[in-house]
């Protein structure tokens, strides 16, 4: 009998107040019981639009009805059969424009809560089960996967199972990419990365850190070295500016820095030698979910308050919905319709505010939203000690101005076909060096294609 | 783990380290630098690359133990090993065709690489001359080695303890003013010294490269961490850099930018020195 309730079974999370202190996960997950009374709202509909949603496919309808009888081992079998990483997706799947957005409990009510489960079932799975990753016969090809993130991640272990050879060459002193770096503890717990790559490992999967491809070995001295296919997810690279005045004063920090430090580097644990600045009042100028991961981590380090600055409305803020709520329980401040022009500066060159005009919004331009126009003489300014910028990336040009014959377009992001090979045969590419920053999932996706192309494309050879 | 094969004291502040690390000592060139992680809680850290081996595949750094985490590298010895070494990193420095006559700077620690740039301009058959500035006779470090690699080596000391008294600028200013003609200057220590030699040669439109030491978290091109404003315009000095047309660069700002965790680190020592009984 199906639940009919038209809301999702809540999610438990720790208090607003107490969790703006801490770096704890938020959100605490479903208990068995909630998790078998959610399940029960899927009509498990014959069409399974949920799926249409999904960039990596996974069979929503089939591991939700072993949720709903309990059968959480069995979930879990067909959950991973589609998705690698299911614990980190569960946490950071933006679910309401993906697979919940085309469930037919969300005509009237709430959706199916599909990331809520996802996570459940992971999670639980890493609880009660031994992991029984079984190392697969080697086909005897080499495979090279440059970048450890979730593109990286996702197209190793693909390949892996089929019985390839791979290697992953990544940069940092740490496989996870922007699970590691990027997004924060509280979010995405570390060790459940640290498992996931664990899991990996134990495929068989090598991974090689301290390798920053284009400088240490070029992509054609990996085919030298006996690699029959690369796979580039070097991911999304140097951070954008305004190219407003006052960009180079001290307390300015690029959203990249603020959650590295953060993050891969623990500045926010004593016993780490990493310095962070002790700010009192921030700014984080932009509305994805790096500044909301921004704007959090500032207030967890003890900044008194702490504003994200927005040039559009609520309607249009890029980051997802439970982020955005998130950062307003805890206290953080929306400017909306409001863009800096400039960050203000004392005689010693540091940072003490930034001065913002007002917008409203005009006609929608390219990408279908309404284009934010300034209204003149509505400048104001807000009193902080730290910026934050976090209005996107560039991709890094390590690899493409170290390796012939790759094309990349304008904005110096990889070119690639829907196999996601590049335009030189055997060198495929995929996530944020190929899309510019996205998310986690569409990097996934690619990964994914992109172990099935290599396969075939090795099967042909 | 990348193993310490060789280290020497070059004054009571400035050490001389070698580690094995094959594939990074097979592409390093004279500019580049690395980062290193002493221990799973260190930080990332920037060393210029002072010297490398193909053959032995080793790659030498040269530093000054004035942080905590070049303090806690400093306290380890041959045969020990660090976490992370990656590299080599940056744009190896670019020289120009043509050059005849160089003048290479370098201040204090600045020296160990500015010495590998002389040798390589003196391999290449670039007349040099070398001017070496010290705050005082005790910190001296490579005096023979940039002897043998210089036509003219320029000794020079804030207090007159040893070679000249006064400033590297001092030195160079008194060479272009005697009619000495450089194609080019290389000027590497700290930015204060870069930004008066820029002074010094900007008269002369001299073109004036200087390696910049910016603050930096990864070094990959990601965090944006060790931008810099050259021209008026930001650059990355991992990728686009470390080498940078002194004339152009905003000093001033990279100076302010480079104390921000200034009172943390002094902090640090504080901790540094009770963990360490007082040793580093």
């Amino acid at each position: 009998m199906p639940n009919m309730s038209n809301k999702k079974v809540p999610m438990p999370h720790q208090d607003a107040k107490v969790r703006a202190h801490n770096y704890d996960e938020v959100a605490l997950g479903y208990t068995p019981e909630m998790a078998v009374e959610e399940a029960k709202r899927c009509l498990n509909c014959k069409h399974k639009p949920c799926v249409s949603g999904c960039p990596v496919h996974v069979p929503i309808p089939g591991f939700i009805e072993q949720v709903a009888s309990g059968n959480f081992e069995k979930a879990y079998e067909i959950l991973t059969s589609a998705n690698a990483l299911p614990a980190v997706c569960g946490r950071v799947c933006p679910q309401e424009t993906q697979c919940e957005s085309k469930c037919v409990r969300g005509i009237k009510g709430e959706s199916v809560g599909i990331g809520r489960l996802e996570r459940f079932v992971a999670d639980w799975y890493m609880q009660n089960c031994e992991t029984h990753v079984r190392k697969p016969q080697s086909n005897g090809h080499k495979v090279a996967v440059v970048g450890g993130g979730p593109a990286g991640l996702t197209c190793a272990g693909d390949l892996a199972k089929l019985g390839y050879q791979v290697t992953i060459f990544e940069a940092f002193h740490t496989a996870g990419g922007v699970l590691m770096y990027g997004i924060p503890e509280f979010r995405l717990p570390k060790r459940i990365v640290s498992k996931e790559i664990d899991n990996l490992k134990a495929l068989g999967v090598d991974i090689e850190t301290n390798m920053v491809i284009g400088k240490i070995l070029s992509v054609d001295e990996l085919f030298d070295m006996g690699y029959e296919a690369v796979f580039i997810g070097s991911g999304a690279g140097l951070p954008r500016f305004m190219g407003i005045e006052g960009e180079g004063l001290v307390g300015v920090y690029s959203a990249n820095e603020y959650l590295t430090r953060v993050n891969l580097m623990k500045a926010y644990l004593d016993e780490y030698d990493t310095p962070i600045k002790d700010s009192r009042r921030v700014a984080v100028v932009g509305g994805g979910n790096v500044a909301m991961d921004a704007a959090r981590s500032a207030l967890r380090l003890g900044a008194e308050k702490v504003y994200i600055v927005y040039r559009r409305s609520m309607e249009e803020i890029p980051a997802r919905a439970e982020e955005v709520q998130h950062a307003q329980e805890e206290g953080v401040e929306f400017q909306l319709l409001r863009n800096p022009v400039r960050i203000l500066g004392d005689e010693n060159g540091n940072v003490t505010g930034i001065e913002c005009v007002e917008m409203e919004l005009g006609e929608p331009d390219a990408s279908g939203r309404r284009s934010p126009v300034e209204k003149t003489g509505s400048n104001f300014a807000l009193d902080v000690d730290t910026v934050i910028m976090a209005i996107g990336t560039s991709p890094n040009p390590l690899i493409r101005s170290t390796t012939k014959g790759l094309e990349t377009n304008r904005r110096g992001c990889l070119v690639v076909d829907e196999s996601m090979m590049t335009s030189r045969e055997g060198v495929y590419a995929g996530g944020d060096a190929v899309t510019g920053a996205a998310t986690v999932i569409l990097a996934m996706g690619a990964g994914k294609t992109a172990a099935e192309s290599i396969d075939a494309f090795l099967k042909n050879k | 783990m990348y193993k310490i094969v060789e280290k020497r004291e070059l004054n009571e502040n400035v050490t001389l380290m070698s580690f094995q690390a094959p594939y990074i000592a097979r592409k390093a060139e004279a500019g580049q630098f690395i980062i290193f992680r002493v221990d799973d809680r260190g930080e990332r850290i920037p060393l210029t690359i002072a010297d490398y081996d193909r053959d032995r595949g080793t790659v030498t750094v040269i530093f000054q133990k004035v942080g905590a985490s070049t303090k806690r590298l400093g306290m380890l010895e041959e045969g020990d090993s660090i976490s992370d070494l990656a590299g080599p990193l940056g744009v190896a420095t670019h020289y120009e065709d043509g050059l005849k006559k160089v003048a290479v700077i370098g201040g204090g620690v600045g020296c160990a690489i500015a010495y590998p740039q002389a040798k390589k301009l003196h391999g290449m058959g670039v007349s040099v001359d070398l001017i070496a500035g010290f705050r005082n006779k005790d910190i001296v470090i490579l005096e023979d080695e940039m002897r043998a690699i210089s036509d003219r080596l320029f000794m020079m000391t804030d207090d007159g303890s040893y070679g000249d008294k006064g400033f590297v600028t001092v030195k160079l200013k008194e060479l272009i003013e005697g009619g000495e003609r450089y194609d080019a200057v290389i000027a590497i220590g700290p930015v204060i010294m870069m930004k008066m030699v820029c002074e010094v040669t900007r008269p002369y439109g001299i073109h004036t490269l200087v390696s910049l030491n910016p603050i930096m978290v990864d070094g990959t091109g990601m965090c944006g961490g060790c931008r810099v404003t050259v021209d008026g315009k930001i650059k990355f000095a991992c990728v686009d850099g470390p080498d940078f047309d002194g004339h152009l660069v905003d000093f001033d700002e990279l100076m302010r930018r480079n104390n921000i965790y200034k009172d943390k680190e002094k902090e640090a020592d504080s901790h540094v020195c009770r963990l360490f009984g007082g040793k580093a």
